[in-house]
């Protein structure tokens, strides 16, 4: 078999006496797509740092692509592709500019700097702007020409952070769609994202983030199926009420949990649960049934306090 | 093979300025010469009816100080605004990063262009100052480097600050407080042995001061005060530790 892309053992970063990292472990395989889940302030963004080689690790063992981050950090940097998670174009150039100055960065010859922006524009869909200035693009085209410019050097690893944020949903289709190409044409992905539909949509495999350290691990389904059980009911009571009924509800279910405004009770067989709810002569306002979903697991095992 | 990598920062630098270019090189020719009409030919002509025959007029005493001076507000320019886009504003150094240009590199670049930048503008003030008939062109054009080791020092110091700052407030203090008054003060409008004994050594220990003596001395052939091999070794000490204090606050400031 062959080696993992990246492989990270008892990975950690410090800043002074603040851990961002706190010995994580997990390698991604060619060609996969690798999600890192977590709320803000998780180490989402420091990983990837380390990975990119742009941040040296604390301590531990990190290889990407074969070379050591630290003490090959040019020739690596050569061979990946950054998507940062903020805008940081040149704006006072224009669109192909931006593209010509960051390709000469890699060294790349102007000749082939020019046929890749070609089809690189042409990927992104953002041919008729080329010689725009990039302070008149869009959110959603600006992040279009990010990714581009991060594949002008045909990276092996695309390294992607919050990649969709701030997006409106038109815009973050078009660039999820333009990424699972990507992934089709082989390219590696990694991807930090607090969105649940996107890990959803992009992730063979992902790792949920917490407090610095991984809580899980698998893909969206498996993480799904071992973090919650199948189905969720949401109940809503009338006010008041819920708070009388909460012992009772927490009896109909796998595991309950109770909100402020209704009450979420986790179960395999969701017609059963609400029979017996029934049965007992509860009245909810209004019942709905879902299936369970990553963003379920996710405030489990993160938590739905607010991380400021 | 490979360009190296601060060549490759100098490059993308030089790509943005291609853009602006024509407005730049218009004020870096139209101001030496407003000056040196203003205060040259203006004031001087109030100054040189006091002086003795065999003295220099006015203009000429100033106007070699005032290409050192010129270059030492460029170069301190060019590690200010810029740097703080680069950093803050547009995070363009954080994308330069990303790439194989590591912060060594990308700081080296940066310096290499802000001293092209104090070229093109001490360049053109040697060539207005022999149109003046302040001396003729290869004196005028020999003052250049000491123009650009005070450029040079002064984008490095001014980098270095910038760096650690964390907004622009600390930018417009630098200039209020330290520039100007150094652009005054220095030895460009007159000697600094007319200062009171203290403000005079102040005057001694900036970089300004021991470029405007060294132009001075190229420009004109006038016997200089301090040996200009310790002027010298002087402002390159200045170029050694901004440049040095402009990596580590760019290490620190960005986060490798």
């Amino acid at each position: 078999m062959s080696q993992p892309l990246i492989q990270a053992f008892a990975l950690t970063k410090k800043f002074d006496d603040f851990t961002a990292v706190d010995g994580i472990d997990f390698h991604v395989d060619e060609g996969e797509s690798f999600g890192f889940l977590g709320p803000n302030g998780a180490g989402k963004t420091s990983t990837m740092r380390m990975i990119g080689a742009v941040s040296p690790s604390t301590s531990g063992e990190l290889r990407v692509l074969g070379m050591d981050p630290m003490t090959q950090g040019t020739e690596l940097r050569g061979r990946l592709g950054v998507v940062p998670q903020e805008d940081n174009l040149d704006t006072e150039l224009t669109v192909v500019d931006n593209l010509v100055m960051y390709g000469r960065y890699f060294n790349l010859s102007r000749t082939v700097i020019r046929e890749r922006i070609d089809e690189l524009l042409e990927f992104v869909k953002l041919e008729e702007k080329r010689d725009a200035k990039v302070n008149a693009l869009s959110g959603g085209m600006k992040r279009r020409l990010i990714i581009a410019r991060a594949l002008i050097n045909n990276p092996q690893l695309l390294i992607l952070d919050e990649p969709t944020t701030g997006l409106d949903p038109q815009a973050r289709h078009v660039l999820w769609d333009r990424l699972y190409r990507l992934k089709q044409e082989g390219v590696t992905l990694i991807i930090t994202t607090h969105y649940m539909d996107e890990a959803e949509q992009l992730c063979d495999r992902l790792v949920v983030m917490d407090k610095a350290q991984i809580v899980a691990e698998g893909s969206p389904l498996s993480l799904i199926s071992e973090h919650a059980p199948r189905e969720v009911v949401e109940l809503r009571f009338p006010v008041g009420v819920l708070e009388a009924v909460e012992d009772q509800l927490h009896s109909k279910a796998k595991r309950a949990e109770i909100l402020p405004d209704r009450a979420l009770l986790y179960t395999d067989d969701a017609d059963a649960t609400i029979a017996e709810i029934h049965g007992d002569g509860l009245d909810p306002e209004t019942i709905l049934v879902r299936r369970s979903t990553l963003e379920d697991v996710f405030l489990r095992l993160t938590g739905r306090s607010l991380v400021e | 093979m490979a360009t190296p990598l601060a060549l490759r920062v100098f490059e993308s630098r030089a790509r943005v300025y291609r853009k602006v270019w024509r407005g730049s090189v218009f004020t870096g020719f139209l101001s030496p010469v407003l000056y040196l009409l203003a205060m040259g030919l203006g004031l001087g002509q109030l100054v040189d009816q006091n002086l003795g025959v065999d003295e220099l007029s006015y203009l000429t005493f100033l106007a070699p100080g005032l290409l050192a001076a010129t270059a030492m507000q460029t170069g301190a320019g060019e590690g200010a605004w810029q740097v703080m886009a680069g950093i803050k504003w547009l995070k363009t150094y954080e994308a330069t990063l990303a790439t194989p240009v590591n912060v060594d590199s990308l700081v080296y670049g940066h310096l290499l262009w802000s001293t092209a930048r104090v070229a093109m503008v001490s360049v053109v003030f040697a060539v207005v100052m022999a149109l003046f008939q302040v001396t003729s062109l290869g004196p005028s054009l020999l003052a250049v480097l000491p123009a650009l080791l005070v450029g040079l020092a002064l984008a490095a110091a001014t980098t270095a600050f910038t760096s650690r700052l964390e907004s622009d407030q600390g930018l417009s203090s630098l200039f209020r407080f330290g520039i100007v008054p150094m652009f005054l003060f220095s030895g460009t409008f007159f000697p600094i042995e007319q200062l009171p004994d203290w403000i005079e050594w102040v005057a001694f220990l900036t970089p300004l001061y021991h470029a405007v003596e060294l132009c001075r001395w190229l420009a004109l052939g006038s016997e200089p005060v301090v040996n200009p091999a310790l002027s010298v070794a002087y402002l390159m000490a200045w170029v050694a530790v901004g440049t040095f204090l402009s990596v580590t606050g760019f290490r620190k400031r960005l986060r490798v």
